[in-house]
């Protein structure tokens, strides 16, 4: 069957013309310590080039505790932002229009609330919902799996997906509402068949969700999103995305009946793999993530993030952030790549190494539905041993040197360099103890909105315009999770060795 | 002297931190290794994970954080263990650790820390030595 750009099944692209009439958007995720520091570094970024923005928040608010949480120690603004109030959302915000400006937000158990609050900074900012565009992760099912910062069981945590969905399809319609991403998997060791295969098995149970909720695959299906991990393996990875549209698009049409094209068509954001590089000889990770990032753009990504040379150390400094950035600017603007779509398409190494993939790829979809569907794979512990046996296998292969890593198993050197990593301040733990202090002393009627939260929780009513009547009155992150905590207990990890 | 008893790890994610790949590849090593392993699962508290140590009776504990927090979790874990008057456990650690943090750690009583690019070899090579 001969292929073509920005045609059914899209193996070669989604778009006719790809890069020719538009870029990848480049979309670098950033975020750490207090909204002040993120906010100077998101500004930094765009004065840069970048083209997009990418939210990283810390773990207490990813996982639902406010910055003076017992259960936030050590932890506030280590992996990203801390945002526990309107207040913080909108500080991050100062000086960045929501109208001019896409955001992706890599938050899953708290995506209501951290939608909320964006939306309610676009008020705050007098642009109207329309307007706003963006991507919220909403992919709990790879938390369970790979990633950690679930919060609540499987059912409430879907519900709370699909009335994002649903809420968005008529209130925000510039709004990506899931990135169902292989991205953590692919980190946590799976192979790029097992990437594929995990990450479209989520999309179906999403997609399965949102049908069962009563919603039409067309109205929502085109603002679904993915997210993909760019790994070493060159011409692997080309093949990785080419398999994965092609599988999408027969998925949407033959399993769904989806009639929009725009509903068949994979849009992925990619991620260099963090994964392959290295703490020895950090340089030599500009060299990956170059590699990396030209397979990524040979694969057709719409957006893309390129890692810094310190990822394996500490989280970006000013400096090997924009070497990220300008690494992009570098394939797109100098090398010519994004003449045509899809390059190497007709390439026999290529073409061959994209049927393989589908083909095992979808072997493991099949097997995961013989098991009754992804959820019930995830529970009986099959996605888990299958990931975390390949990263065994490949520890194994490092240690036995049929894996080379330049600089750790070979061509190693003595002298290590000393970077200058980026720290996180030692004061902001207790100055954001002070800060929400002072933040609960000055609202009125919290008890108020957290009664109708509560109430709406155990009813089946679309949870989003309440959350977000909640964070227009300061109620906090912390504040939401403990009454939905209330009523819909915590999810209890069965993983074991 | 050692008796034929094999060596018992507990090994212990510490804090909100969701990366596991590390202490599940060694905690599978140790076992290939010949060693007993207990893996804690993501999300302890340095309570939970003490507790854990105690109840289990091991011989080691090993501490993994990769999201930064470990300065205050692990400073935790060793003010606990103390506390608790628990004796004869060697503690090490693992995960992205700086430099500096690594002397820190290494004051606190944690015998070795083992950065990005550690062979799972090294660490078995160390338990053997020193348990």
């Amino acid at each position: 069957m001969i292929e073509h750009p920005g045609k059914f099944p899209f193996t070669r692209g989604i778009h006719a013309s790809m890069y020719r009439g538009k870029l990848w958007t480049m979309r670098q995720y950033a975020g750490f310590g207090d909204a002040r520091e993120t906010n100077k570094r998101y500004r930094y970024l765009l004065d840069h080039g970048q083209t997009g923005l990418s939210m990283a928040f810390d773990l207490p608010t990813q996982i639902g505790y406010d910055s003076d949480d017992s259960m936030a120690l050590g932890e506030v603004g280590r992996v990203g932002v801390a945002i526990s109030s309107l207040a913080d959302l909108e500080q991050v915000f100062a000086c960045i229009p929501l109208d001019k400006v896409s955001t992706s937000m890599t938050i899953n158990a708290t995506a209501s609330i951290l939608l909320a609050l964006y939306l309610a900074v676009a008020e705050k900012q007098g642009v109207p919902w329309s307007k706003v565009s963006g991507t919220v992760q909403n992919d709990i099912l790879k938390e369970y799996i790979a990633r950690g910062t679930y919060i609540f069981p499987p059912h409430p945590s879907l519900r709370l997906i699909a009335d994002i969905v649903e809420f968005c399809a008529k209130e925000v319609p510039g709004w990506n509402t899931i990135s169902v991403g292989g991205y953590h998997m692919r980190e946590a060791g799976c192979t790029a068949a097992q990437e594929i295969a995990f990450t479209l098995a989520d999309g179906i149970t999403y997609v399965q969700t949102c049908v069962e909720r009563g919603l039409k695959v067309d109205d929502f299906a085109p603002r679904l999103a993915f997210f993909f991990n760019c790994h070493t393996n060159f011409f692997e990875e080309v093949a990785k995305f080419r398999a994965a549209r092609r599988l999408w698009a027969h998925i949407m049409r033959d399993r769904f009946g989806a009639k929009n094209e725009r509903s068949m068509m994979l849009r992925f954001h990619t991620q260099t793999a963090g994964s392959s590089l290295t703490a020895q000889q950090p340089d030599n990770n500009v060299v990956r993530t170059t590699l990396e990032a030209l397979a990524a753009v040979l694969g057709g990504t719409q957006s893309l993030h390129t890692n810094a040379k310190d990822e394996a150390i500490a989280l970006p400094s000013e400096e090997s952030a924009l070497l990220a950035l300008r690494t992009q600017q570098i394939i797109a603007h100098e090398s010519g790549v994004t003449a045509e779509p899809d390059p190497l398409g007709g390439s026999h190494y290529v073409e061959s190494l994209t049927d393989k993939l589908e083909q095992q790829a979808r072997e493991y979809l099949n097997r995961i539905d013989n098991m009754g569907g992804m959820l019930k794979a995830i529970e009986g512990g099959y996605v888990y041993k299958e990931i975390y046996r390949a990263a065994y296998e490949h520890q194994k292969a490092v240690e036995k040197k049929e894996k080379i890593i330049v600089g750790v198993n070979e061509f190693i050197s003595g002298k290590q360099l000393k970077l200058k990593t980026q720290k996180i301040d030692p004061k902001l733990e207790p100055r954001r103890r002070k800060e929400l202090a002072a933040l609960r002393k000055k609202r009125t009627n919290v008890d108020k909105h957290l009664a109708t939260l509560k109430k709406a929780a155990g009813s089946s009513d679309n949870l989003m315009p309440v959350i977000v009547d909640c964070v227009r009155h300061y109620v906090t992150v912390g504040e939401i999770c403990r009454v939905l905590r209330g009523v819909y207990g915590e999810y209890r990890s069965t993983h074991s060795i | 002297m050692r008796s034929r008893k094999p060596i018992k790890v507990l090994i212990a994610k510490a804090g909100l931190d969701g990366h596991e790949r590390g202490a599940l590849v060694v905690a599978m090593g140790l076992r290939d290794a010949g060693m007993e392993v207990v893996y804690t699962g993501i999300r302890n508290t340095p309570e939970q994970i003490v507790a854990s140590a105690i109840q289990e009776d091991v011989d080691v504990i090993g501490l993994s954080s990769l999201s930064g927090g470990h300065m205050a979790q692990f400073k935790r874990v060793m003010e606990l263990l103390k506390k608790e008057k628990v004796k004869g456990k060697l503690v090490f650690a693992g995960g992205i650790i700086p430099d500096d943090d690594v002397k820190k750690l290494k004051k606190l009583g944690i015998k070795e820390v083992f950065g990005p690019g550690s062979s799972i070899a090294s660490i078995v090579e160390f338990l053997k030595k020193n348990v």
